[in-house]
């Protein structure tokens, strides 16, 4: 009998070690043979932890074990969810990306194997750069990191490069609040981002990766490094990857608790060592990255999503979604909701079916104020906005943005002024320093608010015009975009800023 | 974990620096060694990186001040991280929070005065579909609510 117990963080963090140390101990006291496999989690986090047996006809699953409750789990007495294929929240779902994530054992490479891994990397070595490059512009795959800029387009770029050292810097900080897309991937199916990465450094005729994998994250990080040793020394990596002739390796790198080194030239900055303060750009990483050689800087998600675009072809991947964002995009589910989780899905679906349908409203059970998209730098969206389609131009077209794709849903009890309050503070507290606006005018516009919310209404317009300065004058999105949750809220939710109190005199 | 009020000798700092000389870009993950082995970055480590990685003490000061995980001085025995980004507030994380920091009489970055632990603020830690989070040291927590961190805090010895 083989038993499945994630070792997600969230399904850690709500109890799975310790429903797994249960298993492991009422089994050995009824003297029962279990196999006990350490998962990723299948993504239904208000589930977890989703414990799944197979005992030789499929994976039954059960959801929010506890340890109180394992004995009757192995009696077979516990009410069980079926498979998790036919759970709706799991059906509905394209997996692409996350396809293995959750079903096998994350650092069993065989495993790995077995459900399509290498796959894409065999078929990648057998072809030139300009080859694999070509599949991945074809597959339209765009950067899941935020700005959704056309990876294939970007690897050109280092391709056509000319110099003796090229890099693959996979980016893993992952600072966006709402998002864990990363983090689920490289605990759940590490090998994906390893695979992904070594295709892109053929492709580019880069031999070395690094991942920047933020500190907040203690067991990815683990997994990931246990992931590499085990792809050195199987031949994964090293200097003949899987007997091809062509070297690639990579090491994982730890952060060190700044969002901004999530913006990928603060980033290389602080992979070499440096303060985390943002570069001016041209030049471009592509050209001068990492120790100012050639530099694809990619998100986990992006570059995760090469090899399944390999092994199954770029027009398959292309097929899927909407317009010019194409494929899926595994959308996290978060904040105040009932089902809250990883949903993976062709783009197109629209904002307010993902939020009343799929995670079937809030948790609270009140009505929905606001739906916070693409993370602190994403607009506050109403209902009224509720039938944008989940794609970069259509979001754009509304004034928000997808970015990596975290949707943080909040009740009407959300005070929408502390939000835009916190929006500003986030900013004062992350800036890197170097820009004016963004430094000093997120502190600005901390007080500005508190002045409003003290019922002074003429610091409503200098709380615009400060958004604006902003917006013009910061070299980086962090100072340019916390404008877009600030007057997103203001804009919609005017109550919230309303001059109550002035009114009251 | 070592005596943290026994200052760390030069060579033990050494050893640390030296394994990551070889590396491209050996400053993170030297910092990371040497908080992770006494607990903080100690004064006396500024001047030996400085000297291996051929910088000045100034820009070594730089980089440690830049970044929110490294400390100057010892924390308490343990950490607890408690997430204050948007997921988590949309759960309830700033009334767990407030609640928190006036029931230890604390500020954040404050440490309980037996020592035992220090709270600080985290923005994230990728649990926002079980908000709101926290994190003890190295373990994530789940839907913390009252009754849970009081009991974190306890085992913590707060
Ligand atoms: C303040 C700020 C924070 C960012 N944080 C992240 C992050 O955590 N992860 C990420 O992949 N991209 C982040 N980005 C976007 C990166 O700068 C960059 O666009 C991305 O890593 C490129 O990879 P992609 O093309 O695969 O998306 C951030 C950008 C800014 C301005
Ligand atoms: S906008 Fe802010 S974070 Fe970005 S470069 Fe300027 S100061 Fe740094
Ligand atoms: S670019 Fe000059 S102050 Fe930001
Ligand atoms: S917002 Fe708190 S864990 Fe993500």
């Amino acid at each position: 009998m083989k038993i499945y117990v994630p070792l997600d963080s969230a399904a850690k963090a709500l109890g799975a070690d310790e429903v797994a140390e249960t298993i492991r101990q009422e089994a050995a006291q009824r003297g029962l043979t279990i196999e006990l496999i350490r998962n990723g989690s299948r993504g239904m986090i208000w589930l977890e932890p989703l414990v799944e047996i197979d005992a030789g006809e499929g994976r039954k699953a059960f959801g929010n074990v506890t340890p109180e409750n394992v004995s009757a789990l192995l009696d077979g007495t516990l009410e069980g969810l079926g498979a998790v294929e036919d759970i709706p929240f799991f059906a509905r779902q394209t997996r692409l990306t996350f396809a293995r994530c959750g079903i096998i054992d994350p650092l069993d490479l065989d495993d790995y194997e077995a459900h399509g891994g290498l796959a894409g990397l065999r078929k990648a070595l057998s072809m030139t750069g300009e080859e694999i490059i070509s599949q991945v512009t074809d597959s339209g795959l765009r950067g899941r990191g935020g700005a959704g800029f056309p990876t294939g387009i970007k690897w050109n770029t280092v391709l056509g490069a000319a110099a003796e050292q090229k890099y693959i810097v996979c980016n893993a900080d992952e600072g966006d609040s709402g998002t864990f897309a990363d983090r689920m991937i490289m605990e759940g199916d590490p090998f994906t981002l390893i695979e992904g990465m070594i295709i892109a450094g053929v492709g580019v005729g880069a031999t070395k990766g690094y991942v920047y994998l933020r500190s907040e994250y203690p067991d990815a990080i683990n997994i990931m490094n246990k992931a590499v040793n085990i792809a050195q020394q199987k031949g994964l990596l090293g200097d003949d990857v899987l007997g091809s002739g062509k070297a690639f390796d990579m090491e994982i790198r730890v952060g060190a608790g700044a969002y901004v080194c999530g913006e990928e030239t603060s980033l290389l900055n602080s992979l070499e060592g440096k303060r985390g303060v943002v570069r001016a750009k041209p030049p471009l990483p592509a050209l001068e990255g990492f120790l100012g050689k050639p530099t694809v800087v990619n998100n986990v998600i992006s570059l995760a999503t090469v090899p399944v675009i390999f092994e199954k072809g770029a027009q398959h991947y292309a097929n899927f979604g909407l317009g010019r964002s194409k494929g899926t995009m595994p959308i996290q589910i978060a904040g105040n909701v009932k089902h809250g989780g990883l949903f993976e899905t062709a783009f197109g679906m629209p904002l307010g079916e993902l939020v009343n349908e799929i995670a079937g409203g809030t948790a609270s059970g009140r009505p929905v104020k606001a739906v916070q998209v693409g993370g602190p730098l994403g607009a506050y969206m109403p209902l009224s906005k509720f039938d944008t389609p989940f794609g970069y131009e259509e979001f754009d077209g509304q004034g928000g943005l997808i970015g990596h794709a975290g949707i943080v849903v909040f009740d009407d009890t959300t005070d929408m002024l502390k939000m835009a309050r916190f929006a500003m503070e986030f900013c004062a507290v992350e800036s890197c320093g170097k820009c004016t606006p963004c430094r000093i005018g997120s502190v600005r516009g901390v007080e500005t608010i508190d002045r409003i919310e003290r019922g002074d209404s003429s610091a409503i317009p200098i709380l615009t015009d400060l958004c604006e300065t902003m917006k013009d004058g910061s070299l980086c999105a962090l100072g340019g975009f916390t404008p877009f949750p600030v007057m997103s809220a203001l804009t919609h939710f005017p109550n919230d800023f309303a001059t109550i109190k002035e009114a009251a005199e | 974990m070592k005596n943290l009020q026994s200052a760390p000798a030069d060579n033990e700092i050494g050893v640390l620096i030296d394994q990551h000389l070889e590396s491209e870009g050996p400053m993170l993950p030297i910092l990371h060694s040497i908080q992770s082995a006494f607990g903080y970055v100690p004064e006396d480590a500024v001047p030996l990186i400085a000297d291996a990685l051929n910088i000045s003490k100034a820009e070594v000061h730089g980089v440690i001040s830049f970044y929110h995980d490294f400390r100057e001085a010892p924390a308490g025995r343990h950490v607890v991280k408690i997430c204050r980004a948007e997921a988590c507030q949309a759960m309830g994380a700033n009334t767990l929070a407030d609640e928190t920091l006036a029931k230890l009489g604390l500020d954040w970055h404050g440490t309980t005065i037996n020592g035992a632990v220090t709270i600080e603020p985290v923005y994230c830690l990728g649990l926002c579909a079980c908000a709101p989070a926290a994190m003890v040291d190295d373990k994530v927590v789940g839907r913390v609510d009252t009754a849970k961190m009081a009991t974190l805090l306890k085992e913590a010895g707060a």
